[in-house]
């Protein structure tokens, strides 16, 4: 490995910069509008005013300097509460894809090395597979109060079995290969087989997966939000905020197309980064895609 | 193949007890006493027990299961606890919308998107492959509420060509129930499309390199029908797998699409369930669609040998 990703090192190093930009220009793309997103949603404070304050006198005003993104049917500025909905999209994106990713590889590794784990969880993952994902969450949150935690935990539960096939697929494939059969014979433990040899190579197609899954999880954090089986209504979300203006779409579009757009964006930059990952980490795929 | 068959059946039967068993654990878990309700509120422990008893609440875990599969298995879903109607009952009020939705959703996003698939893997690397490409992602990132308002705005409020919202029976002619479901159909169909489309084009181009549709060509075949009748069907295995697939995606945005479009469907029916905490029907709504799913999928399993005759089981 060592010695064949070294000249590749070097050559990607004396090109610098502009080439990897040149290279890959959607994954540079997809991640400076997460930066700019990430960065926005840290600084609210800053950048925007205050999301919560109504002002009854300025209902429904069109975008203009004082609120760039107009208000809505409380006179609640459209770009501060779009601001900080953005907190709430990118840690649940986050939040789901670290833990869906970490339970994922635990299962699947533990299910691609031992047969009757294997027939026990690969059977179960079907059953909960065929329930579709938004009706999962939606009746997981309908069983207590909604709150953030809540909400990430009704989504990671749909996305475990997609993470714990790819680890499977993964670790089934390895296990054929000369050198594991070596450190097999070798009498090499388990515990070790599996962290020295099998682990590393599920880490590239793990990344993929989990640009994926952080861009399902911000639609359906969306969508529970919009059906009103999301977080407390207090927390601005764009799902939230494009539920509560929905009436109010011929009158001031603003209030529907500000979160809108933002949701779009922040889930085409995730779509685009894992493309890009793709592209760079599995170049079998890149090319017939 | 009748082995195949039987095996997928069983397999098919195995799955969806595992559903009912989440589901049948979520309506155990969700709050809210059954017993408590139909004692009314100044029942004392005793009786709440009795009745508790009569309900055969009390027995082990797996009894209550075996009772209520045995329900279920039968057509009956429990009853509503908001409006004392049975599930059953409430959904068979709400199909139709449903169906047409789904209908003319499927119909609408297959065409466009084989339609699109064929023609970026025909003119690979063009501007009109990478014009698909580019679609297919976008289609994929904008969720289906964001694209329904955008159409609505654009087509309903604005050009005034097609209603904003609502759901004509097909009874009623077949203009007005089509008009209701242009916008629906497109707003829910776009990720299909989009998940359609990018397969289309992979399958089609790995079909099209190879040395049988060289020899068409030579043959002297017209373009037309080497690319979608020759290609098309040789690239089919992967391309109805993805309609398989999708169908989960598909149901999912049918609960968001009569939302944004307020079509009185199967979907409305869980939504309005959510907010009155109507366990019966969030289950058996659940139940339905998580049959329909595993159904169609042993569909596009069973199809794999028409399409290609290679395949035996």
């Amino acid at each position: 490995m060592t010695v064949a990703a070294a000249p590749i090192a070097r050559l990607s190093r004396r090109n610098g910069l502009w080439h990897f930009l040149r290279r890959n220009p959607t994954l540079v793309g997809g991640v400076v509008v997460l930066v700019l997103v990430a960065l926005a949603a840290l600084a609210a404070p800053l950048i925007a005013g205050d999301p919560i304050a109504a002002k009854p006198m300025n209902r429904l005003k069109p975008p203009s300097s004082l609120n760039w993104l107009g208000t809505d049917q409380l006179g609640r500025d459209v770009w501060a509460r779009t601001v900080y909905g953005a907190r709430i999209s990118l840690v649940v994106g986050v939040a789901v894809a670290s833990i869906a990713m970490a339970v994922g590889l635990m299962i699947g590794l533990l299910a691609g090395f031992s047969r009757a784990v294997e027939s026990v969880v690969m059977r179960l993952l079907d059953g909960l597979m065929a329930i579709p994902a938004i009706l999962l969450a939606i009746a997981f949150v309908s069983l207590s109060r909604a709150s953030v935690p809540v909400v990430v935990a009704a989504i990671v539960l749909p996305e475990i079995p997609r993470v714990v096939r790819l680890v499977r697929a993964v670790v089934l494939s390895v296990r054929e290969q000369p050198f594991v059969e070596a450190a097999v014979a070798s009498g090499t433990r388990l515990p070790k087989i599996l962290r020295r040899h099998i682990l590393p190579a599920t880490v590239p197609p793990l990344i993929v997966q989990a640009t994926y899954v952080a861009a399902s999880a911000i639609l359906i954090e969306a969508a529970l939000s919009f059906l009103g089986a999301g977080t407390p209504p207090e927390i601005p979300t764009w799902g939230n905020m494009i539920a509560s203006s929905r009436v109010y779409l011929g009158l001031a579009p603003w209030t529907i197309f500000g979160p809108g757009l933002a949701l779009a964006l922040v889930v085409l930059a995730v779509n685009l980064v894992g493309d890009g990952l793709r592209d760079r980490l599995d170049p079998r795929i890149a090319r017939r895609m | 193949m009748l082995a195949f068959i039987i095996r997928r059946l069983l397999s098919t039967v195995l799955v969806m007890g595992l559903v009912g068993v989440f589901i049948f654990l979520l309506l155990h878990l969700s709050p809210g006493d059954p017993a408590g309700i139909i004692a009314g509120d100044n029942a004392t422990p005793a009786q709440i027990e009795a009745i508790k008893t009569s309900l055969g609440l009390n027995d082990p875990l797996h009894l209550q299961f075996g009772r209520w599969a045995l329900r279920v298995v039968s057509g009956d879903l429990g009853i509503s606890i908001f409006s004392n109607v049975p599930v059953a009952t409430l959904i068979a009020q709400r199909v139709w919308p449903t169906i047409s939705l789904a209908f003319t959703t499927i119909v609408l996003a297959v065409l466009l998107a084989l339609a699109a698939g064929v023609l970026a893997a025909w003119k690979a690397g063009s501007l009109l492959d990478r014009l698909v490409m580019i679609l297919s992602v976008v289609g994929f990132s904008v969720p289906v509420f964001v694209v329904g308002y955008l159409l609505i705005y654009v087509f309903a409020i604005t050009l005034r060509w097609l209603p904003v919202q609502g759901y004509v029976p097909l009874a009623e002619g077949f203009w007005p129930w089509a008009s209701h479901l242009v916008l629906p159909s497109l707003a829910l169909g776009l990720a299909y499309v989009a998940l359609i489309a990018r397969i289309t084009r992979t399958a089609m181009l790995d079909v099209l390199a190879e040395d049988y549709m060289r020899t068409a060509r030579a043959k002297g075949v017209a373009t037309g029908p080497m690319l979608f009748k020759h290609a098309l069907k040789s690239a089919g295995v992967p391309i109805v797998t993805v309609v398989g697939i999708g169908i989960a995606l598909l149901i999912g945005g049918v609960v968001i699409t009569e939302t944004v479009f307020n079509l009185p469907g199967i979907g409305r029916l869980v939504v309005d369930a959510i907010s009155k905490r109507d366990y019966p029907i969030i289950q058996g709504v659940i139940l339905l669609f998580s049959g329909v799913y595993v159904i169609i999928n042993l569909l596009v399993d069973l199809s794999y040998t028409l399409l290609d005759p290679r395949i035996r089981y």
